[in-house]
């Protein structure tokens, strides 16, 4: 799938992070820790080739990313950026529908084929309601599951999904959690970042701890997102406990 | 049964405004062959049309067939390719610039055209050098106002671009400025300075004719790629994760546009507003997507301009610049569109 070789990442003349090497398994959700100005978002755009990597290489399906067409990318890893607007009332059909470019020629417009694709990846993330709706007007939780949609109807096997969670209300980021969880569930490989360590522990096979500078730590939840590291990584007391009766694991701060 | 009904009921009301330009278009010719100093009625034009069709004899006066053949069509025809010209080139400006408030005048195109018509003018070039010239003036400017706010990168590039096309305005308006003063007064100024008005009373059937293949060059790549502008909407990062490769794509959609605009600005002069204003109502008729919004602005422009040049040249005993009129349509419009929608624009 994805993996990356001794990879740097950030900006000409300011390296954000450095070293990493790491490898996406199918089936697999891996999930980003860090701080804010760790580069989390810098990372993923160097794993989808939309920053040069400062050394090393990402690599697709064994090839170097760098030299792949930005459609053939496009058929393999789909992106849900962070907080996401649009600059005209599109409908959230049409949103949906844009997800389908890399399958779409060059002067085409989408086929009928293309709206059915949209129509059905509307309907598995459970929106299919909202598909005339203008995609500005509908509520934060709607449009990240419309960029779910649009991201199924680019039919790639891995997704990168950055802070997917980020300004939803309580019940929407379960929502989009529990989508998450049936897209690896149906075999998608995902790569999400998020600020709440508790949903590394709920969702993730592997958990990467980034800190300004490169990875601190990656490994499974319970060996890797412990009290210890995430007080480390975020400094400041964190108390890590496993609640048997949900069978879940809370992460909260020691005021 | 019901649902059938109710669906194509909807189908129906989808269609009805995508159906407004195309009607607009054709009631526009109809005045506009029909009004002037010498009235002619639809029935006398679709008799003179017949004729030229089939062959036959009209059976109208030698005068009338004049006015409608050689002193009507070339303008009307001028008026129609100059409004489609702008309002296309202003729909592709605003989705590739993701802002609505984009326009040709604001980028620096339309005065980096007038620029190089200007100076063709000045060296009595002929019509295609004038082109040419009024071409390469409109892709600098746009590559100077884009480059300069692309360098920038603040924390809204939307301002940047908008104040980055004020300043280079600025500085070609200064040299327009420049050349006003070494043109020859009594011959060339005021044709200039009338020109920069903006009109289309002076055009003449070879305007029209030259204007036609630059058009069709700059609409071509908008056309065929018509569906490929919308996800330039979604912003560069965004676009190549969908699997675009957008550097070529904004080339070719930036390079057509400005053809366009810059062919229109050589025949018709600086006729501002129909490139931001056009786009906007297009867009409240048949919504964002650029694959429907494209020959929705098109007709609409042609039928505008051709509304405007009718006005210009049967209002008043003089012809009135058509910059004059648009900027008097437009501006109030403009108002009274940035009062009733205060977010998301249209």
């Amino acid at each position: 799938m994805l993996e990356t070789l001794d990879l740097a990442y950030g900006y000409p003349g300011r390296t954000l992070g450095s070293g990493i090497t790491l490898s996406l398994e199918p089936g697999e959700v891996l999930c980003l820790l860090g701080p804010n100005g760790s580069g989390k978002t810098t990372l993923f755009k160097t794993l989808l080739g939309l920053l040069p990597p400062l050394g090393g290489q990402v690599r697709l399906g064994g090839a170097d990313l760098a030299g792949l067409p930005r459609r053939a990318v496009a058929r393999r890893i789909a992106f849900l950026p962070q907080s996401h607007t649009v600059h005209f009332p599109y409908r959230v059909r049409d949103v949906v529908l844009m997800g389908r470019a890399a399958q779409i020629g060059l002067f085409a417009t989408p086929a009928a084929a293309d709206r059915a694709a949209a129509d059905a990846a509307l309907e598995s993330v459970g929106i299919a309601h909202l598909a005339g709706r203008s995609y500005a007007e509908v509520s934060g939780g709607e449009r990240q599951l419309a960029l779910v949609a649009r991201a199924l109807a680019q039919g790639a096997p891995v997704l990168v999904m950055d802070e997917p969670t980020a300004s939803l209300d309580f019940g929407n980021q379960v929502r989009v959690l529990q989508r998450v969880r049936q897209l690896r569930d149906a075999g998608h490989s995902i790569v999400l970042s998020t600020h709440d360590p508790a949903q590394a522990h709920a969702l993730a096979d592997r958990v990467a701890l980034l800190r300004p500078g490169g990875l601190a730590a990656l490994g499974p939840p319970a060996r890797v997102a412990t009290a210890q590291a995430l007080a480390a990584l975020y400094g400041v007391p964190v108390a890590v406990e496993r609640l048997a009766a949900a069978g879940t694991v809370a992460v909260v701060p020691r005021l | 049964m019901t649902a059938g009904l109710l669906s194509r009921w909807r189908l129906s009301c989808w269609r009805l405004p995508a159906l407004l330009p195309p009607l607009l278009l054709v009631l526009m010719l109809l005045l506009a062959f029909g009004l002037g100093a010498f009235a002619i009625s639809p029935a006398d034009l679709a008799r003179a049309v017949w004729a030229r069709l089939s062959g036959g004899d009209s059976g109208l006066a030698p005068a009338v067939e004049t006015v409608i053949w050689q002193i009507r069509l070339p303008r009307v025809l001028a008026a129609v390719l100059v409004g489609a010209a702008l309002a296309s080139a202003g729909a592709a400006y605003q989705a590739m610039f993701r802002n609505p408030l984009v326009s040709p005048d604001l980028l620096g195109v339309s005065a980096g055209a007038s620029l190089g018509a200007i100076l063709g003018i000045v060296l009595s070039l002929p019509v295609l050098a004038i082109q040419g010239l009024a071409f390469l003036g409109g892709l600098a400017a746009v590559a100077l106002v884009y480059g300069v706010a692309a360098a920038v990168r603040g924390q809204d590039p939307l301002l940047f671009l908008v104040l980055a096309g004020i300043a280079v305005g600025a500085l070609l308006s200064a040299a327009i400025s420049l050349l006003k003063v070494l043109a020859d007064p009594y011959d060339q100024l005021p044709a200039i300075t009338y020109w920069l008005l903006g009109s289309l009373a002076a055009v003449t059937p070879e305007d029209a004719a030259a204007l036609l293949p630059a058009l069709l060059l700059g609409l071509l790549p908008l056309a065929l790629l018509r569906w490929r502008m919308n996800l330039l909407t979604l912003g560069e990062e965004e676009a190549r994760a969908l699997g675009v490769e957008t550097g070529p794509l904004r080339l070719v959609f930036i390079a057509g546009a400005t053809l366009v605009t810059a062919a229109a600005v050589s025949v018709a002069g600086t006729v501002g507003w129909v490139g931001l204003l056009v786009p906007h109502v297009a867009r409240l008729l048949v919504g964002p997507d650029f694959a429907r919004l494209l020959p929705a602005a098109a007709l609409l422009g042609a039928g505008f301009l051709l509304a405007v040049d009718t006005a210009a040249r049967t209002l008043a005993a003089v012809e009135v610049p058509l910059g004059i009129l648009t900027a008097c349509c437009g501006a109030p419009f403009f108002l009274w569109l940035m009062a009733s929608r205060p977010r998301g624009w249209a």
